[in-house]
């Protein structure tokens, strides 16, 4: 955000457009660079860091109660991490909600290891250059552990068709000075925002394509982004406050999304832009 | 814009009728629904205002009923409701009071090169409001940065004769995009207190100046 402020600032004192498009191509020039590393060396992808840095943050006793997360159930059963992430959102009748990983991982930390919530949702998410929060590269790794799956979440019980439906209704809602809906920017192909390629969430193919690259290396802040930290970033374009990490409001969004994606392959940490 | 409003009449005219859309709307009712109130309720809790919650933010959260009307229609409201909308929006613009629609266009590039305002980040206000403009649309040779979400806007006043009428129809346009196309994926820049009067007249003569490089 830092990054993209001073570009903003340098574009409205000058000629903007040399200034933008040198950010653009040079931001496609880091992307090819690493996608190159990791097609010769898979272990050269930079969000694997953060993937490992989450490992021993899951293995190690932390928090108040000075325990590890290796009893947290992702639904699968407790420790069990293999798998895990390819079948979340799901229901979790100990909490007696539906939970995307990130929000699971709230939840752990604030029942197994007595962390507490507000703490934990205060400033989650990294600046620009800055590595992603705990939570964060906690998440990292679980979704690496589902790597080469499909989405295979079943979002069929009352409580989780209830949250897809919510989220449905959340990506069409158009409110705020701008009228913004996530539908303006990603209900069709093949748009996009400046040079910003726009991904057609809307539908199973656009979804399917890069929600399992999430959560991802993102070149131009050089830091790990989740999914709800993305969300944040598009409600900042929507003129809208940023949302509470781990609402109901993310969840809906996220099962929403995620149900679009069903069958897409798994490819966590990706890259992006 | 007339051709886009009679394709979008057309598709309305048959999309209504078509055994298509009678299987989307059975698949519809078929689906779990959540009411408005909890939707409403889950939107104040989940965007609880960033950094403080100032009282300016709190109707950013609610859709007024144009807006309601072209989320449950995604976007592609039926006749009554087009024609009700394009009245409605069309009563909420304000003209200037010497009918003279045509600023600098100069200040107008920049308005619509700059994203800035109204951002959670953008408080307290550094710089004026942005129309981002280049976000969406294409609008000069010289900037290829550009985004696809609306037409190309290159040559625009040129294509139109730099007619009068149609300095006009551009300042209706960006001031509310739904007076002229209900369900626009366009903000209401004057509507919604975006822009000012004299930030959009800017704009039109962005678009419409002969020296414009819009128009070069
Ligand atoms: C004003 C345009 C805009 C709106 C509105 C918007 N987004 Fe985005 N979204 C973007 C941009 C820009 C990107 C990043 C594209 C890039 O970096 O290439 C993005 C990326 C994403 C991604 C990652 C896609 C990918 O390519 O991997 C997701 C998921 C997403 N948005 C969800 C949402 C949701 C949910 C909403 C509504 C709450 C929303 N967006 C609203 C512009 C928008
Ligand atoms: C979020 C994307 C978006 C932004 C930002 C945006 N527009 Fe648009 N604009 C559209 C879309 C989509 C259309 C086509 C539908 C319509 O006519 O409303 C459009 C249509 C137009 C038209 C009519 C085009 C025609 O063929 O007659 C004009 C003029 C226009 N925009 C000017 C502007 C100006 C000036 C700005 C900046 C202040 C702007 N737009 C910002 C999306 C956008």
């Amino acid at each position: 955000m830092k990054m993209r402020t001073a570009v903003l600032a340098a574009c409205l004192a000058l000629a903007c457009p040399a200034l933008a498009v040198a950010q653009d191509s040079d931001t496609e020039k880091a992307i090819e660079k690493y996608r190159q590393m990791m097609k010769e060396d898979p272990w050269s992808n930079p969000g694997l860091l953060d993937a490992d840095r989450g490992e021993a943050l899951w293995k190690t006793p932390r928090g108040p109660n000075k325990v590890s997360l290796e009893t947290c159930d992702l639904g699968k059963g407790p420790g069990k991490v293999d798998g895990a992430f390819a079948e979340l959102p799901r229901y979790f009748a100990d909490a007696g909600k539906v939970m995307d990983l990130e929000t699971r991982l709230l939840w752990c930390q604030e029942k197994i290891q007595g962390f507490q919530h507000a703490d934990l949702i205060k400033n989650p998410h990294p600046g620009g250059g800055q590595p992603v929060k705990d939570t964060g590269a906690i998440a990292t790794w679980v979704a690496n552990k589902s790597s080469g799956m499909k989405f295979s979440a079943k979002l069929d019980k009352p409580q989780e068709k209830e949250m897809v439906a919510l989220g449905e209704a959340l990506f069409n809602r158009r409110s705020g000075p701008f009228d913004f809906a996530c539908t303006t920017c990603h209900a069709e192909a093949g748009k996009r925002i400046r040079l910003q390629p726009l991904a057609h969430l809307a539908a199973p193919a656009g979804a399917k394509a890069v929600m399992g690259e999430w959560p991802a290396y993102r070149v131009s802040s050089t830091n790990v982004m989740t999914m709800q930290h993305r969300l944040v970033d598009c409600y900042w374009q929507m003129r809208l406050p940023a949302p509470e990490m781990g609402s109901e409001l993310t969840v809906a969004l996220i099962s929403y999304l995620t149900k679009n994606a069903e069958g897409g392959e798994i490819a966590a940490p990706g890259l992006k832009r | 814009m007339k051709i886009i409003t009679i394709a979008a009449a057309a598709l309305l005219a048959f999309g209504t009728g078509s055994a298509i859309a009678q299987q989307k709307k059975a698949k519809a009712e078929k689906k779990v629904t959540v009411s408005a109130a909890k939707v409403d309720a889950v939107i104040k809790a989940g965007l609880p205002a960033f950094p403080a919650p100032p009282e300016e933010w709190q109707p950013r959260l609610t859709p007024d009923d144009t807006m309601k009307v072209c989320a449950a229609t995604h976007n592609s409201p039926p006749k009554a409701q087009f024609q009700a909308i394009e009245k409605a929006e069309k009563a909420k613009i304000q003209y200037p009071a010497d009918n003279n629609y045509m600023g600098d266009w100069k200040k107008g590039e920049r308005i619509a090169q700059s994203g800035y305002g109204l951002r959670f980040t953008d408080y307290p206000a550094r710089n004026p409001n942005g129309g981002n403009c280049y976000a969406c649309h294409q609008l000069t040779q010289a900037e290829v940065s550009y985004g696809t979400i609306g037409p190309s806007l290159l040559g625009y006043g040129k294509l139109r004769d730099f007619k009068d009428s149609e300095v006009k129809a551009a300042y209706e346009k960006i001031y509310d995009s739904h007076a002229s196309f209900p369900c626009s994926l366009m903000p209401r820049f004057g509507t919604n207190k975006v822009l000012s009067m004299d930030q959009i007249k800017d704009l039109v003569a962005l678009l419409m100046a002969k020296d414009s490089p819009v128009n070069k």
